[in-house]
């Protein structure tokens, strides 16, 4: 008996080295390495990512993909020397804009366009994220994740204030709801205007419900004044309008934005202009390492302008995607179609990991806030890119710091719209 | 095993007559490897550094747009750069009139052998071991309006509290204010090491011959303590010059570009914004600025030490 025990153990021990074994094969054999470099912290997502890649493996064998992360500072500033590297990554994280099309300039990324109209691939994203990957009518990026600013609330500052979120339509309206909190002792805005960009969503928003698309387009055009027209101007003297109300909360020059999304969550002011990954920042940040819960939690459009030209329907975020760097091969992009199959995707937007840019995916998302931000970006006739991603990487600067100077009282609006087509002038 | 002992061995093996050669072998089998990583490391990035800076280049490829020295005048045609002379300057200023004298007041309190001036050593050095960011960072929740000490401090007596770092004339100062703190200890360091040099027979003497202690501090102990007191201010300047790391972690020479330094300057306007070109300039600037002091305060000030 004892001995039989001890032969089948021996057995089963012996056929687990020679499963262990064979499960060590494919990666012995690989002949094809596809290695992706991401810049998301979150345990969960990479869980994900890990996920979809062995999945990717198994069905594909002698194909190995190999998921590196690096921090996103770390990865903005190494990036450049990165891609010109012969061990640069085959699949990278990026933003698309300005930064991109250096990158397509400098041609270490590949054309992906044939392999985008092969099989409709194309067809599965969202037409605003096809159209941030598209430069000179050339594809070069697969879209899959996206964002959208708006304004976060605390409902219950609002009801002891006797603000209704709902009616703030207009630029006025925001106005006025600023005055109201203040005589209520209420901190209005919350903003990381230490970290600059946080205010830079104030510019270029104005910017896209005075201008409209057209507005932009033009300016990045050259045509008439280019950023120091009269569309510019006027987006830093609205903005000029709420800073001289004293809105934001003591010290918001220094606060960063995690930091600032930690106020928010404290109850320290009634509302923050941010993009969705303030939620996950909140809960890292806050006191009591939850913040506003949901129920508690509102959302609102940037308010419209009066006499402004956007559609009411434009949103502005970003559309993240993944680039394809020169060379690499081809398993590369058939891992991002793999990637980015709706019932993949859906899986991201059921954990709430990220908000995909892939249709058929957003009924997937739980948590209601969520589902409406990816619902509004869906729907959107023009969806704007963050401009300071949009207009690379020195003008993006130029705009981040002019529009925390008018935040600070430290400049005027039409020297900053001429700063930053003055910088616009000099990249380009 | 020293050189010395090599060659002596290297010759009795040669046989008499060939030092010479001997030196040169050795010069051989240990020259190349440190001349190799200075030239890699130094030599060749500072040249590449003073050739990007006539580019007009953002890191792809090699440069080719030349654009001569208009790097250089939009470099001092920027007003963040006026901003982050004057800051260093202002910082040389603070460690020469501030931190060294204190430095040296303390020295003097924890040369001697009493008991406890270990612990005060210790303590008053700590700053100086700990990592620059990290101190960074404690001074900026020091100086949190929010949650900070300060805050505390001002919230007990039922004021307003400020935010220092959100201030662009208060911000500056605060940082001075960490700068003094983290290196002083330092530098009391090596004038405690400076003063224990001297010997007690001159205080001795001095005092027999009925000399005062400011007479004592002013003919014997300042003197000796010269070639000390140069060294300091060298290390002094040259790290005021390169100030960086303590101003990312504050304030990363915000707010409204009131604390760049150079060094800041360099990375925000070079690095962060990929106008490698014009951040090759900020560094050229930055390496001229230092050799001339650096070489000019050692033939001058240093020639005897």
């Amino acid at each position: 008996m004892e001995a039989q025990v001890k032969t089948s153990r021996l057995l089963f021990s012996g056929a687990l080295a020679l499963a262990a074994a064979a499960a060590s094969l494919p990666a012995l054999a690989a002949d094809v390495n596809v290695r992706l470099m991401h810049v998301d912290q979150n345990p969960e997502i990479r869980t994900y990512y890990n996920d979809l890649a062995q999945r990717f493996e198994s069905t594909h064998p002698g194909v190995k993909v190999e998921i590196l992360y690096l921090e996103n500072e770390a990865y903005k500033k190494k990036l450049t020397t990165l891609l010109q590297s012969p061990d640069r990554p085959n699949i990278l994280y990026s933003w698309g804009g300005g930064v991109m099309r250096e990158q397509i300039k400098a041609g270490v990324l590949e054309d992906i366009t044939p392999a985008m109209n092969a099989g409709n691939w194309k067809d599965r994203f969202l037409p605003a994220g096809i159209q941030a990957y598209t430069v000179d009518n050339r594809i070069y990026g697969v879209p899959f994740q996206l964002s959208q600013v708006g304004f976060f609330y605390n409902k219950d500052l609002f009801a002891k204030a006797g603000v209704d979120a709902q009616g703030i339509k207009t630029w006025d309206d925001l106005l006025a709801a600023v005055r109201k909190f203040q005589a209520a002792g209420i901190t209005p805005i919350i903003a990381g205007g230490g970290d600059k960009w946080p205010l830079h969503f104030y510019w270029s928003h104005l910017a896209i419900r005075i201008g409209g698309k057209p507005a932009f387009d033009a300016a990045v055009r050259g045509e008439g004044k280019g950023f120091a027209d009269e569309t510019f101007v006027r987006a830093g003297e609205l903005f000029k309008q709420l800073v001289d109300l004293k809105p934001f909360q003591p010290g918001f020059l220094g606060a960063t934005f995690p930091q600032s999304s930690g106020q928010f969550g404290d109850g320290k002011g009634a509302m923050v202009l941010m993009l969705n990954g303030m939620l996950g920042s909140m809960k890292a940040n806050s006191a009591d390492k939850v913040g506003i819960p949901d129920e508690k939690l509102g959302w609102f459009a940037f308010p419209t302008v009066a006499g402004g030209k956007g559609d009411p329907s434009d949103t502005l975020g970003g559309l993240n995607g993944w680039i394809v760097t020169k060379g690499s091969p081809k398993e590369a992009v058939e891992f991002l179609r793999f990637f980015s199959e709706a019932q993949n995707q859906r899986i991201a937007a059921e954990k709430g990991v990220y908000l995909p840019a892939i249709k058929g995916t957003s009924d997937a998302i739980k948590r209601p806030v969520l589902r409406l931000l990816a619902e509004n970006v869906g729907n959107a006739k023009y969806h704007q890119v963050y401009y300071d991603q949009m207009l690379g990487a020195s003008v993006g600067a130029v705009v981040n710091d002019v529009s925390a100077d008018l935040a600070a009282g430290r400049i005027k609006p039409a020297d900053a719209a001429a700063a930053v087509q003055q910088a616009w002038k000099q990249a380009n | 095993m020293e050189t010395g002992q090599l060659t002596a061995r290297w010759a009795r093996f040669r046989g008499p007559g060939t030092q010479w050669g001997a030196r040169a072998a050795v010069a051989l089998l240990f020259l190349p490897p440190a001349l190799l990583l200075f030239t890699v490391f130094v030599a060749l990035p500072m040249g590449e550094a003073a050739w990007y800076s006539l580019f007009n280049w953002n890191g792809y490829g090699t440069p080719t747009q030349f654009t001569g020295w208009r790097n250089f005048r939009l470099l001092f045609e920027t007003p963040a750069f006026h901003t982050a002379l004057k800051n260093n300057l202002l910082v040389i200023v603070v460690s020469l009139v501030v931190q060294l004298p204190l430095a040296l007041a303390m020295a003097l309190l924890l040369a001697g052998r009493l008991r406890g001036t270990t612990g005060f050593r210790l303590v008053f050095f700590l700053p100086y071991i700990l990592a620059e960011i990290a101190a960074g960072l404690i001074w900026r929740f020091v100086y949190d309006g929010d949650y900070g000490f300060i805050a505390k401090i001002w919230q007990a007596f039922g004021a307003a509290p400020p935010f220092v770092l959100a201030e662009p004339d208060l911000a500056m100062a605060a940082i001075l204010l960490v700068v003094v703190w983290k290196y002083f200890g330092f530098h009391m360091i090596l004038y405690i090491a400076g003063l224990q040099q001297i010997s007690p027979t001159l205080y001795e003497a001095a005092r027999i011959d009925g000399a005062g202690s400011w007479q004592i501090f002013r003919r014997i102990t300042l003197p000796l303590l010269g070639p000390t007191i140069r060294l300091s201010v060298f290390f002094a300047i040259i790290g005021s010059i390169q100030l960086f790391d303590i101003i990312m972690a504050l304030t990363r020479g915000g707010p409204s570009d009131s604390t760049q330094t150079m060094v800041t300057f360099l990375y925000s306007y070079g690095v962060t914004r990929m106008q490698i070109g014009f951040g090759s300039a900020v560094g050229v600037v930055l390496f001229v600025i230092c050799v001339v002091f650096a070489f000019g305060y050692k033939r001058f000030l240093m020639r005897d030490d």
